[in-house]
C-alpha cells in the first residue's frame, strides 16, 4: 500500500492504494469520480482520459505513484456550477454525443486539443487528433463538429480575456 | 410541429448528465458489501476439461468462492437457451448442442468460461483466477465453415452431426430454374461477410444482489432489453422467479445487438450472488469482450442473378454458409434466415427468388445479431451482384437499379416480405444529384492524370424493421412477440412520466419520445420524464433492437396518449358545460372549439385526482397504458453512393464524398436521426474498410484488443452529406420507419462497390485493407 497525495477537481486528497493501482481506478473506486471510463485495456480508446497538471493523459496508462503530487483534472470538474464548459456546450448543442460512454474522455481530449492548436483547428487536424478517442456511436461527424464549435467559443472567451 | 414537437431539432434532455460525467452505468453504481468476480477462462479452442483444481486459490487473499460447472449443474441452473425456432429444408427441427453458463466437461472456443473466482477485491479475484489449474485434453478445432461442413472435421457437439445446425431455405426453387433456363445473362459472384465484433464501448457488466429476508434478486446488468432477460433467466435459467427479480439497465454505453443476449457472466454473477450471500459485480474487460460478446456477420455465400435481354432481373439464387461459433446464442438461429433472406429481394422487381443457408458450428465465440442483423448481408451481396452486373452488362449502374425497381406498393416479394411503401427513385436521385453523378466522368479523367485511380459505388438498400407483427414472427418461429407496451402518467400538477418498455443506450429516447408528448398534449418536455430500463418500474416491454424503438415503442405511447386525450376531453366537456366533441388542443391548453372557454392541462389532471367534479362514473386519475402490435414491419431504405480515390502505389483507399439519402418516413428528431446515419455509415465503412475479427486455423483469436481489431477512427472516415426523402409509413400512426440500422445496412456495399470500380476487378472482399486492394490491383 502506498498514500497518494494529489488534487483532483481542485481539492487536495490522500488515498492509500495498492502499489499496482492505476489512476483510472484510484478516480473511480476511491474517489467516486465515475465520469471517467474504462473501455480498453490497452490504452487505445480514450474513455479513460484526464487532465494532469493541464495535459490529456490516458488515466489507465499511468500508475498512481506517477500522479503523486499532481493535479487532477476530470470531467466532474469542468464545469462551474451550472455554467458548462464550452466544449461541454457544443458536445450537447452539436449532437456530439449518443451512449455517453466515450463522451468524458472525447471531452477531455478535444480540449486539450483545441489549447494546443489554438484557433488553427480545421477539420483533417481535429480527426487526426482524435485518433486515440474511440467512439462506436457517432461516427465521428458531430463530434469534430462540436470541437469546431468549442474551438470558436474557446478562442472567443479567450479573447475577451 | 412547435418547437419541442415533432420534427424538431430539439437537443437531447439526457446530455446534461453524459456530458458532466453524471452518466450512471452499471460499473458506477455502488453497493455495500459487493464482492468482485473474475472469469477462468479457456485457452484452447477446443478441449476436454479433465479436472480443475481450485484448491490453491481457494486460499488465496480475499478470496470468498471458486465456483465451477460443478456448482452449475448441482444447482440445476439451466443452459442457454436459443430463442428462435428455425426447421430445416426437411422439416426437423434444427440441431442444438447444450450450452452451459461455466463449462463443466467441454470447452469449444477460446474464451469459453470453466469457473468463476469471487472476491473481496476485483485484484484478488484476478490474482486467484490464475491460481486456478484446469486440466485440458486438446481436442481438434475448427473455424472455418466449409472446413467444419467438410468430411472428417472435427465434431462440435454430438446433437449436430457434421456441425449442421440447420439446412434452411426460402423462396421456389423451381421457378428460379425456370428463370435461369430463359436468362439472357447470369451474373454470378462469391461474397465472404467478414465477422465483426461489436464493440459499444462500455463492456458488459453485472452487478447482482440477493435479500434473503425477501428472497429477491436485483440484476444491474447492460442490457438493451431488461424484461426479456429478467424472463430468460426465471422462465429458462432456474436461478430466480419472475416476481422476485428485477433487472435494471440503467445507462447503457452502446450496444449494437450485443447486450440484446443473455450472456454467461450476467447468469453467473446472479446465480452466485445468492451462494455466497453477497452482491457479486462483474464488468467485463475488453478483451473478454473480444473474445466472448457474440459477433456479428460471417458469412460466405454465392449470389447468381439471371436477366433477360432487356436486363430486366428474372430470378436470384443464393447459397450462404453462415457461422454460428460454438453455441447457439439467444436469437442467432434467425439472423441468417428471417432477417436475411427474406430482404434478398431488396428495391427490385424479382420474380423469382431461392435461399439456402446453411447454419455452421464452429469453434469459435457465439455469433448473433449486429447493427442490422442479416439485412447487411442482404443488402451487401444484393448490391455487389447489381454492381457486378451492371459492369458485366455494360450499363450505368443507377440505370440498371432504376429500370428494375418496385415502383407500385403494396408490394409482395417471393420471400415472405409485403413492402407497404416507399419511392425508391426519389432516393437514387437524391444521391446522384448530391453526389453530382453527372460530373464523375470528369472527375476521375483528373484523377487519373494525377496517378489516382478514383471510383464510385452504389447502394439501394432496403431493411425491414419493427420486427413484427408477434403473430406472423411466432408463425416463424419466434419464442416471443415483438410488440411493444408504454404507460403514461399523469400527475395532479400536471406533469408526466412515460414507461416504455423500449431502452435507450444512446438513442436518446429521453428527448424524442418526449417530443411525441409536447406535440400532442402540448406539454413542455422539461416537465415530461421517460422512464424505461427498470423492471420494477415498466411492466414488461420487449427493449430496442431492429429500429424498433419509435416505430413500436413510440407507436404504443401515441396509443396511450390516445386514451390520455380522451379521458381529458371528457373531464374538460363536463366541467366547462360543452360537448366531448368539441374540445380541442392547443398550445398546452384544451379549449372549447370556437369559444374562448379553455381548461389548462395542469387543471385538468388536478380535477382527474381531486375527483371533485368528474363525470357521472368516471374513475379517478389520469393514467393510461396501451400495448401496441404494429400491423406489419417497416421499410426504410435509401440510396448510398459512396466516392473515392485509391493511391495504386499503396492500395489505400480515401474518401471524396459519401452521400445518402435515406427514406425513414417522418423525422421526429432529424437531429437524432442523422446521429443514427453517420454511425450506422461509419460502421458500415468499418466492415468495408478495417474492421475484421481474425481466429487461427487453431481457433486462436488473433483480433482480441484494440490493437489488433481496427475499429473506425476519427480520421479514417469522412463527414456525411445527409439527404432525406419521405413516404410515410401508413402502417403506424406516427408514419415512421426506424432509423438506427440503415447506415450500417447499405454502406459497406457502396464502398466495396467504389473501390472495385477504381480499380477494375469485381474480386474484392471486406475489409477493403490498403494490402488487399494492392494485391486486388496488380492481380487485376
Amino acid at each position: 500500500m502506498t498514500t497518494i497525495n494529489l488534487t483532483v477537481n481542485g481539492k487536495a486528497v490522500s488515498v492509500d492504494v495498492e502499489d499496482r493501482t492505476l489512476l483510472v481506478h484510484l478516480l473511480r473506486d476511491h474517489l467516486n469520480l465515475t465520469g471517467t471510463h474504462v473501455g480498453c485495456d490497452t490504452s487505445q480508446c480514450g474513455a479513460c482520459v484526464v487532465h494532469v497538471d493541464g495535459r490529456a493523459v490516458k488515466s489507465c496508462t499511468m500508475l498512481v505513484g506517477e500522479a503523486d503530487g499532481t493535479s487532477v483534472t476530470t470531467i466532474e470538474g469542468l464545469a462551474q456550477g451550472d455554467q458548462l464548459h464550452p466544449m461541454q456546450a457544443a458536445f450537447r448543442d452539436n449532437h456530439g454525443l449518443q451512449c455517453g460512454f466515450c463522451t468524458p474522455g472525447m471531452i477531455m481530449s478535444a480540449i486539450d486539443i483545441v489549447k494546443r492548436h489554438g484557433g488553427k483547428l480545421d477539420e483533417a487536424t481535429v480527426r487526426h487528433e482524435l485518433e486515440g478517442n474511440i467512439c462506436r456511436c457517432t461516427g465521428y461527424h458531430n463530434i469534430v463538429k462540436s470541437v469546431l464549435d468549442a474551438a470558436g467559443r474557446m478562442n472567443l472567451a479567450n479573447a475577451a480575456e | 410541429m412547435g418547437i419541442e414537437g415533432i420534427g424538431a431539432r430539439v437537443t437531447r434532455k439526457e446530455d446534461r448528465r453524459f456530458i458532466t460525467g453524471k452518466g450512471r452505468y452499471v460499473d458506477d453504481v455502488k453497493v455495500y458489501g459487493a464482492t468482485h468476480a473474475h472469469f477462468v477462462r479457456s485457452p484452447h479452442a477446443h478441449a476436454r476439461v479433465k479436472g480443475i483444481d481450485t484448491a490453491a486459490a481457494e486460499k488465496m487473499p480475499g478470496v470468498v468462492a471458486v465456483l465451477t460447472g460443478r456448482e452449475i449443474v448441482d444447482d440445476k441452473v439451466g443452459n442457454l437457451i436459443c430463442g428462435w425456432m428455425i426447421h430445416s429444408k426437411d422439416g426437423s427441427p434444427m440441431k442444438m448442442g447444450a450450452y452451459p453458463a461455466l463449462a463443466p466437461e467441454v470447452v469449444r472456443y477460446v474464451g469459453q468460461a470453466v469457473a468463476v473466482v469471487i472476491a473481496e477485491t476485483k485484484n484478488q479475484a484476478r490474482d486467484a483466477a490464475e491460481a486456478v489449474v484446469v486440466t485440458y485434453e486438446e481436442l481438434p478445432a475448427v473455424v472455418n465453415v466449409k472446413a467444419a461442413i467438410a468430411p472428417g472435421a472435427p465434431q462440435l457437439h454430438p446433437e449436430a452431426p457434421g456441425n449442421i445446425v440447420y439446412d434452411w431455405s426460402l423462396g421456389d426453387e423451381a421457378a428460379v430454374n425456370d428463370a435461369f433456363g430463359k436468362a439472357a445473362n447470369i451474373v454470378k459472384l462469391d461474397l465472404v461477410n467478414n465477422r465483426l465484433a461489436p464493440n459499444a464501448m462500455e463492456p458488459r457488466a453485472a452487478l447482482a444482489q440477493y435479500d434473503a429476508a425477501e428472497e429477491h434478486f436485483t440484476l444491474y446488468t447492460t442490457s438493451q432489453n431488461p424484461h426479456v432477460a429478467r424472463l430468460v433467466l426465471s422462465a429458462f435459467y432456474n436461478i430466480a422467479p419472475e416476481h422476485k427479480l428485477r433487472v435494471i439497465a440503467p445507462d447503457v454505453g452502446g450496444g449494437f445487438g450485443s447486450k440484446i443476449f443473455i450472456y454467461p457472466e450476467e447468469m453467473v454473477a446472479l446465480w452466485a450472488a445468492k451462494r455466497v450471500g453477497r452482491p457479486v459485480r462483474w464488468t467485463g474487460d475488453r478483451t473478454e469482450a473480444f473474445l466472448t460478446d457474440a459477433n456479428g456477420r460471417d458469412h460466405v455465400s454465392t449470389a447468381e442473378m439471371a436477366f433477360d435481354k432487356d436486363n430486366r432481373i428474372l430470378g436470384l439464387r443464393v447459397k450462404t454458409y453462415a457461422n454460428f461459433g460454438a453455441y447457439m446464442s439467444l436469437f442467432s438461429s434467425s439472423v441468417p434466415t428471417y432477417l436475411y433472406a427474406t430482404l434478398l429481394s431488396g428495391q427490385y422487381d424479382i420474380p423469382a427468388i431461392y435461399a439456402e443457408v446453411l447454419g455452421v458450428y464452429t469453434n469459435t465465440s457465439p455469433v448473433d445479431a449486429y447493427r442490422g442483423a442479416g439485412r447487411p448481408e442482404a443488402s451487401y451481396l444484393l448490391e455487389r451482384t447489381m454492381e457486378t452486373a451492371a459492369r458485366q452488362l455494360k450499363v450505368d449502374p443507377g440505370e440498371l437499379r432504376r429500370k428494375n425497381f418496385i415502383t407500385q406498393f403494396p408490394h409482395q416479394t417471393p420471400v415472405i416480405m409485403a413492402y407497404d411503401t416507399g419511392d425508391f427513385v426519389a432516393s437514387l436521385d437524391a444521391a446522384m444529384k448530391a453526389i453530382d453523378y453527372a460530373g464523375f466522368a470528369a472527375r476521375k479523367e483528373k484523377a487519373r492524370k494525377e496517378g489516382k485511380l478514383r471510383g464510385i459505388g452504389f447502394s439501394c438498400y432496403i431493411e425491414a424493421c419493427g420486427i413484427a407483427p408477434s403473430k406472423a414472427v411466432g408463425s416463424l418461429g419466434a419464442g416471443v412477440g415483438l410488440w411493444e407496451s408504454a404507460e403514461i402518467r399523469v400527475n395532479p400538477v400536471g406533469t408526466i412520466e412515460v414507461l416504455t418498455g423500449s431502452h435507450s443506450h444512446g438513442q436518446g429516447h429521453e428527448t424524442t419520445f418526449c417530443q411525441l408528448i409536447a406535440d400532442r398534449l402540448g406539454v413542455p418536455i422539461e416537465q415530461v420524464s421517460i422512464v424505461h430500463g427498470d423492471t420494477d418500474k415498466v411492466q414488461f416491454g420487449m427493449g430496442t433492437y431492429g429500429s424498433r424503438s419509435l416505430a413500436v415503442g413510440g407507436s404504443a405511447i401515441v396509443k396511450a396518449m390516445e386514451k390520455i386525450e380522451a379521458k381529458a376531453k371528457k373531464i374538460v366537456a363536463h366541467q366547462l358545460e360543452a360537448s366531448e366533441d368539441d374540445i380541442v388542443i392547443e398550445n398546452g391548453e384544451f379549449k372549447v372549439a370556437g369559444t374562448d372557454k379553455t381548461m389548462a392541462f395542469a387543471n385538468v389532471a388536478l380535477a382527474a385526482y381531486t375527483a371533485h367534479n368528474l363525470p357521472d362514473g368516471m374513475e379517478p386519475g389520469l393514467k393510461e397504458s396501451a400495448f401496441y402490435d404494429p400491423s406489419n414491419f417497416t421499410f426504410p431504405a435509401g440510396t448510398y453512393i459512396c466516392e473515392v480515390e485509391v493511391d495504386p502505389g499503396t492500395g489505400k483507399t480515401s474518401f471524396v464524398n459519401f452521400v445518402a439519402a435515406d427514406d425513414f418516413g417522418r423525422l421526429v428528431n432529424p437531429m437524432i436521426v442523422e446521429g443514427q446515419v453517420h454511425g450506422g455509415l461509419t460502421q458500415g465503412i468499418g466492415q468495408a474498410l478495417l474492421e475484421h475479427a481474425v481466429y487461427d486455423d487453431s481457433g486462436q483469436l488473433l483480433t482480441a484488443s484494440f490493437m489488433d481489431y481496427a475499429m473506425p477512427r476519427a480520421d479514417d472516415v469522412p463527414s456525411y452529406d445527409l439527404h432525406h426523402t419521405t413516404t410515410l409509413c401508413p402502417g403506424n400512426p406516427l408514419g415512421v420507419k426506424g432509423c438506427g440500422e440503415a447506415g450500417a445496412i447499405g454502406a459497406s456495399a457502396a464502398v466495396i462497390n467504389a473501390i472495385t470500380d477504381a480499380i477494375g476487378t469485381n474480386k474484392l472482399d471486406m475489409p477493403a485493407t490498403p494490402d488487399r486492394v494492392w494485391h486486388a490491383i496488380h492481380a487485376a
